[in-house]
């Protein structure tokens, strides 16, 4: 048998693209945009995500049918602030200058609208083995995301892909930058994630006309 | 009274919750369709960051901070428990906004029935939690600060969320590329408003002088050690040349 049955997988798949968390859902915006002037904050925060949304899905889960279901919403915020504790701990000891670049967004994951959208919709219904698969599901469409907005930003803004100089050195004046590039430094400040989304969001509408909106 | 005045433009233009920090996007993008239901669910933020902020600087000066728990005896001095400050916060909030619908529910049905459906909706707000994060972050001196950092923050949260609704209901009119529709073009206005908004970042320090005169510095350094570089590299070859003569 195999490890992942055809639905299994499709709760992987389905939120890369035509069910994307940021851009189809629009949830967990916030935290998004404020940390992808650099590709490495981009990436960290993604794997965050995915470590808090993949464990708290199965706690939820395993959790679901004790829970009363008035004062779930409570007991939610308690599994993920603590898990996300462990990932804000983990991350000043390991990577202190990295956690200073992300300031309070660490925190935030815990306000960000992926994780309470998933437990509601997904975890209080479902068992943990699928529940889990579905915010691991989740986090990488939502990590999808962040990776390319990183992506652009770092590379336009200061010609730079995880620190690497790319486009050659803007000083000595080598690679593109010999023939007169200049880099973009207006990518680096926080208006341009928007609009990079707003892009993204174009893109992927005009791909797949079955997503555009009425008004 | 001077720096009152300065925090409290400070967060409602310079650092804008929704522009400059991105906080509270996801009610403000799905909340921001009509007018109304805008001005509901921004007084009720203004209302709650103006509750929580100063009751979690409290938390944070007697209980979190490094040191904090001096008051207790000497024998506390040493604790910090500074990482517990997202689950106690957290708590803080989830409560306060419960204790707040129950009480406005008693006293003032009225505000209750324009308030009362988006409280709830605020527990998961981001810009609430990042209000008293930042709090934190920022350090903060007083409890009247504190105070006053909620409630102008509260009110810049409130301004956007009105100005988006305004446009969005007049956008209706307007041609804009199917694609675009709905959330795209609500994000590129956003990003346009966030670049207006920028320009009120010379309110308090004066005009962009501070960041040129730094660009200035770094350009002329490189250039001075440029020219050092290469005075080395002559006097280095001429000595060579001596030397092989």
């Amino acid at each position: 048998m195999a490890l992942l049955s055809k639905k299994d997988t499709s709760l992987i798949l389905d939120p890369l693209a035509d069910n994307n968390p940021i851009t189809i859902q629009v949830l967990g915006i916030c935290s998004a945009l404020a940390i992808t002037a650099e590709l490495k904050a981009s990436i960290v925060m993604a794997v965050s995500v995915m470590f808090v949304l993949g464990m708290g899905n199965v706690v939820i889960s395993l959790m679901r049918n004790i829970i009363p279901s008035k004062i779930r919403i409570i007991v939610q915020l308690v599994v993920v602030a603590a898990l996300v504790i462990m990932v804000d701990q983990v991350l000043k000891a390991f990577a202190y200058e990295l956690s200073k670049t992300l300031s309070v967004f660490v925190g935030l994951i815990i306000t960000n609208c992926i994780i309470m959208g998933r437990f509601e919709a997904f975890a209080l219904a479902n068992g943990p083995w699928r529940s889990f698969l579905d915010g691991i599901g989740n986090a990488a469409g939502y990590g999808l995301i962040l990776v390319v907005i990183g992506f652009f930003r770092e590379l336009l803004g200061s010609g730079t892909l995880l620190g690497f100089k790319v486009l050659g050195d803007p000083i000595e004046k080598t690679g593109l930058y010999s023939i007169g590039y200049e880099n973009n430094g207006f990518m680096l400040l926080s208006p341009m994630a928007l609009i990079v989304v707003g892009l993204i969001i174009w893109v992927q509408r005009s791909r797949n006309k079955a997503l555009i909106e009425e008004n | 009274m001077l720096e009152h005045v300065e925090l409290f433009f400070k967060s409602i233009f310079i650092d804008n919750m929704v522009f400059a920090t991105f906080l509270g996007m996801c009610s403000y993008l799905a909340v921001s369709k009509k007018v109304t239901t805008a001005v509901g669910l921004g007084a009720a933020v203004i209302f709650v960051l103006a509750v929580t902020v100063p009751l979690n600087w409290l938390l944070d000066q007697y209980i979190l901070r490094d040191g904090a728990l001096a008051w207790l005896g000497p024998e506390y001095a040493d604790y910090n428990l500074s990482f517990l400050s997202f689950i106690l916060f957290i708590a803080t909030i989830a409560t306060m906004v419960q204790l707040v619908e129950i009480v406005v529910e008693k006293f003032s049905p009225a505000l209750y029935n324009s308030l009362g459906i988006f409280l709830p909706l605020i527990a998961v707000n981001c810009a609430i939690l990042g209000g008293s994060l930042f709090m934190q972050s920022r350090d903060i001196q007083t409890l009247g600060l504190a105070f006053n950092y909620g409630l102008s923050s509260g009110i810049g949260w409130f301004l956007a969320i009105l100005a988006i609704a305004a446009i969005r209901e007049k956008i209706r009119y307007s041609n804009v590329p199917p694609p675009l529709r709905g959330l795209g073009i609500t994000f590129i206005i956003t990003g346009l408003m966030a670049i207006g908004f920028m320009s009120f970042g010379g309110m308090l320090t004066g005009g962009d002088e501070a960041p040129k005169e730094v660009e200035q510095n770094t350009a002329q350094k490189v250039e001075e050690d440029k020219i050092i570089k290469e005075t080395k590299e002559n006097t280095v070859s001429y000595n060579n040349a001596i030397i092989n003569e």
